[in-house]
């Protein structure tokens, strides 16, 4: 699996939407992305990756783009 | 009345993250203007948000004699609806971008975002004398059962609350629960007794938004639900620099003793309080805190009963109690155990009901000093994200919506399992119960069985379940 396919496997599992609604998709625009999914999000992504995610990053992580970022950013983690 | 807000009257009552803020005399006189709109003493509903509007609204028609009913602002439409038909409240104070749900209604006054609406119900049902407030049960079933809280209720609970927290006006909790949910309101109630500022904020704890927030206004305090403290412990909370924070609450059931602990021990560390307590609806709000300066010594405990109240035991035939480490139903008597239930409109006449004493439903033991622990229910329900779910009424919902269908409800605390027979279900079932409570999807496990276990007359065996789940 690439980096991306495992990327947006942690959000469909985690929110439990489709591949589709991902582009773009910011943090509480659908309600399953409020602060339980957030968590459930977080988890998914460093099981996925074997990473943990730092508080900033965590409280960062404000869109499906940014999220993209953070990773590759402070985690190396190319898309 | 419940607050003389002129005591404070140059005191910040409130403050939001856009750095609105209201003197305590500014919150008197917009609530005052309001009561003005609404004209005299009737049953409103409040859709509430953490919003300075919401706040106008609360206080000023709890201040001047108004009933309000508080429902969160993200409540399903049709949940609403059918409140709505239950308890023809002649008013509506509601965001104004709500507006567009509610054709037919005339707006009659607008302050801070939220609009006055007069319904066609008329005049409303009669109104007890004492009676205050009305708080759901549950918050997310959509239940019509309300809790009937008088001024008296909220008076001395009040009180009692910011007595054994010691709060003052020095006080600057940040909102982190709904204000409709009876413990985010407690807090509210509370601090507006001692001139304390509320920080009022919509973001949550996972929002760089509310961090901000927070340090800039110098918050002092939060409360927490369980989830809240499992969030936060994920988030490495511990790490994080928070100079101004003094408080941490607990309540909306129980912690894990092993989060007590940590929290416990990472807040003596830093000269904080965590606080643990203990509460219901159906007290008004708080029944028993662990004092802060045993929170290590006795971790997993709820504690003791608040100033002014009492708990004792019951065992299956009523009878009281006295050694230490049984089990049995805990029963508390306090002046803040509120009036009764209502499930309509036609109840808002009734008087007290309980008479001052509340059998809680939540099984416990206490130990040789005296200090109680939640061992299990008596009733069947789950505590989801805090939110009381109670089970039967679930299995009400789902009998509604899915007549043909064979199913069961069960879980555990924070995971709902809907047990049915037609796996073809699973989907549409799980959609319509997130849609229906507004919990997260996350809280929901539906699973298909080849027969839901019953007994011969037909019983649901529950017990049979757990195996699914535990």
């Amino acid at each position: 699996m690439t980096n991306l396919e495992k990327y947006n496997q942690a959000f469909v599992e985690a929110l439990e939407i489709s591949e589709d609604q991902l582009p773009g998709l910011e943090y509480q625009e659908i309600e399953q992305w409020d602060s339980v999914g957030h968590m459930g999000l977080v988890a998914t992504l460093e099981d996925a990756f074997d990473i943990m995610l730092d508080t900033d990053d965590i409280i960062d992580f404000s869109s499906y783009e940014v999220g993209m970022k953070i990773l590759t950013k402070n985690y190396g983690i190319a898309f | 009345m419940v607050w003389d807000f002129q005591t404070y009257g140059d005191n910040i009552a409130v403050l939001d993250s856009c750095g609105v803020s209201l003197t305590y005399r500014a919150l008197s006189e917009e609530g005052q203007r309001l009561w003005e709109a609404v004209g005299r003493r009737c049953l409103a509903f409040i859709l509430c948000r953490n919003e300075i509007g919401a706040l106008v609204g609360y206080t000023g028609l709890l201040n001047n004699g108004g009933v309000p009913l508080l429902l969160n602002s993200r409540m399903d439409e049709e949940a609403l609806a059918g409140l709505l038909e239950a308890y023809q409240p002649p008013c509506l104070w509601v965001p104004e971008d709500m507006l567009g749900s509610f054709p037919g209604m005339m707006p009659a006054y607008r302050a801070f975002g939220y609009c006055l609406l007069r319904t066609a119900y008329g005049t409303g049902y009669p109104l007890y004398e004492d009676l205050a407030l009305l708080l759901t049960t549950s918050g997310s079933t959509g239940s019509p059962k309300f809790v009937r809280q008088s001024y008296g209720n909220i008076r001395a609970n009040t009180a009692s609350i910011v007595d054994y927290l010691a709060l003052d006006s020095a006080e600057r909790p940040i909102t982190t629960l709904p204000m409709s949910y009876t413990y985010g309101l407690s807090i509210i109630n509370s601090h507006l007794l001692v001139g304390g500022t509320l920080l009022v904020t919509e973001s949550s704890m996972t929002q760089r938004e509310f961090w901000s927030f927070f340090r800039q206004s110098g918050a002092t305090s939060f409360g927490g639900v369980p989830y809240t403290y499992e969030m936060l412990d994920r988030m490495r909370f511990h790490r994080m620099e928070l100079p101004s924070l003094r408080t941490m609450t607990q309540a909306g059931g129980k912690l894990p003793p092993a989060l007590h602990k940590k929290f416990a021990e990472e807040a003596q560390a830093k000269g904080q309080r965590f606080v643990v307590m203990y509460g219901q609806c159906e007290a008004t709000a708080r029944m028993g805190y662990l004092p802060p300066e045993k929170a290590v010594e006795k971790c997993g405990s709820m504690g003791i009963a608040i100033p002014g109240g009492a708990f004792h035991l019951t065992d299956a035939s009523g009878r009281q109690i006295t050694t230490p480490g049984t089990i049995g139903e805990l029963v508390y008597t306090g002046a803040n155990v509120t009036l009764g239930y209502a499930e309509g409109g036609a109840d808002l006449a009734k008087g007290d009901e309980r008479g001052g004493v509340l059998q809680t439903g939540d099984m416990a033991r206490f130990d040789e000093d005296g200090y109680y622990y939640i061992t299990g229910r008596k009733k069947r329900f789950l505590k989801i994200y805090g939110n009381r779910v109670n089970l039967d009424e679930v299995d009400g919902l789902v009998k509604e919506k899915f007549p043909a269908l064979d199913y069961a409800s069960a879980g555990v605390d924070d995971h709902l399992y809907l047990f049915i027979t037609d796996e073809g279900q699973r989907e549409a079932v799980k959609e319509f119960l997130v849609r229906r409570t507004k919990l997260n999807p996350a809280a929901f496990r539906v699973v298909a069985i080849d027969q839901i276990p019953k007994n011969d007359s037909g019983k649901t065996l529950y017990g049979e379940l757990e195996a699914y789940y535990t």
